[in-house]
């Protein structure tokens, strides 16, 4: 069965999504991801999305359980690369994606995953 | 308005969804839509596809490029033989899903196409057609 490879990159997990998916893949990747998030230990997770040109109501719902389970995990989510087509579509299919954060690129997702943790260490 | 160009795909599987959603793209790019466009009519296709493969138990999707005396688009028509959609309304409004989704599906379409036309019987199946013109 095919799955999509997951990359560990310090104590952060990275997803690039590089093909169409059906919806077994994602719902395979959501699995994967949190049994990663556990036994890697991972602080934060990168979703890149650049690759994909559609993101339709069930690619987003993946996108936003993702980010609830690992927040329950202790882990972060950031999407990252979403092309500005897909993003004026998916707020007319009315699809905010709540309680996920983005950035532009990897660059700036993996800044946000530290200033995060940063932030919460200088609290503790 | 004439009809073009016609091309028509089962839909029995997830598999059959990717597949209706990149002959979508390739007539969308053939008849020269904005990429925004594109986007858009290929994401309302995803979700008729997806409707047509779990709710309806499978059936077909035709993409059709047409014209009239002005302009060219599409047409995108997914059928299923299914259990139809008792309550129309209901089922058009955000929110409501009787599959666990987010119930986006229809609504969204609608947003998404520049027409939207939904037939449905209860215990006969269930049609709806969406168009999207160039320009």
């Amino acid at each position: 069965m095919d799955r999509i490879p997951i990359l560990k990159l310090r104590d952060c997990l990275l997803v690039t999504i590089q093909v169409d998916m059906h919806d077994r893949l994602a719902m395979t990747l959501q699995d994967d991801l949190t049994e990663q998030i556990v036994s890697q230990r991972a602080r934060g997770v990168l979703i890149d999305i650049s690759a994909l040109d559609v993101v339709d109501s069930f690619i987003g719902r993946m996108l936003s359980n993702i980010a609830s389970m690992s927040r329950i995990l202790d882990a972060e989510t950031v999407v990252v690369g979403m092309q500005p087509s897909v993003a004026i579509t998916l707020v007319e299919l009315g699809l905010s994606l709540p309680g996920i954060r983005t950035a532009l690129n990897v660059d700036r997702g993996m800044d946000l995953l530290s200033a995060g943790r940063r932030s919460e260490d200088a609290a503790v | 308005m004439k009809v073009q160009k016609t091309q028509e795909l089962a839909l029995a599987s997830q598999d059959d969804v990717v597949m209706v959603r990149q002959a979508v793209r390739m007539a969308a790019v053939e008849i020269g839509l904005s990429l925004v466009d594109q986007t858009k009519i290929v994401t309302a296709a995803s979700e008729l596809a997806r409707n047509t493969v779990v709710h309806g138990g499978g059936g077909f999707a035709r993409i059709e490029i047409i014209r009239d005396t002005a302009r060219t688009g599409m047409r995108l028509t997914f059928e299923d033989r299914g259990p139809g959609i008792a309550d129309l309304e209901r089922a058009m409004k955000d929110g409501y899903s009787s599959a666990g989704g987010l119930g986006l599906g229809l609504g969204g379409a609608k947003r998404l196409s520049n027409e939207f036309a939904i037939e449905s019987q209860p215990g006969e199946g269930t049609r709806v057609t969406i168009t999207r013109w160039k320009g």
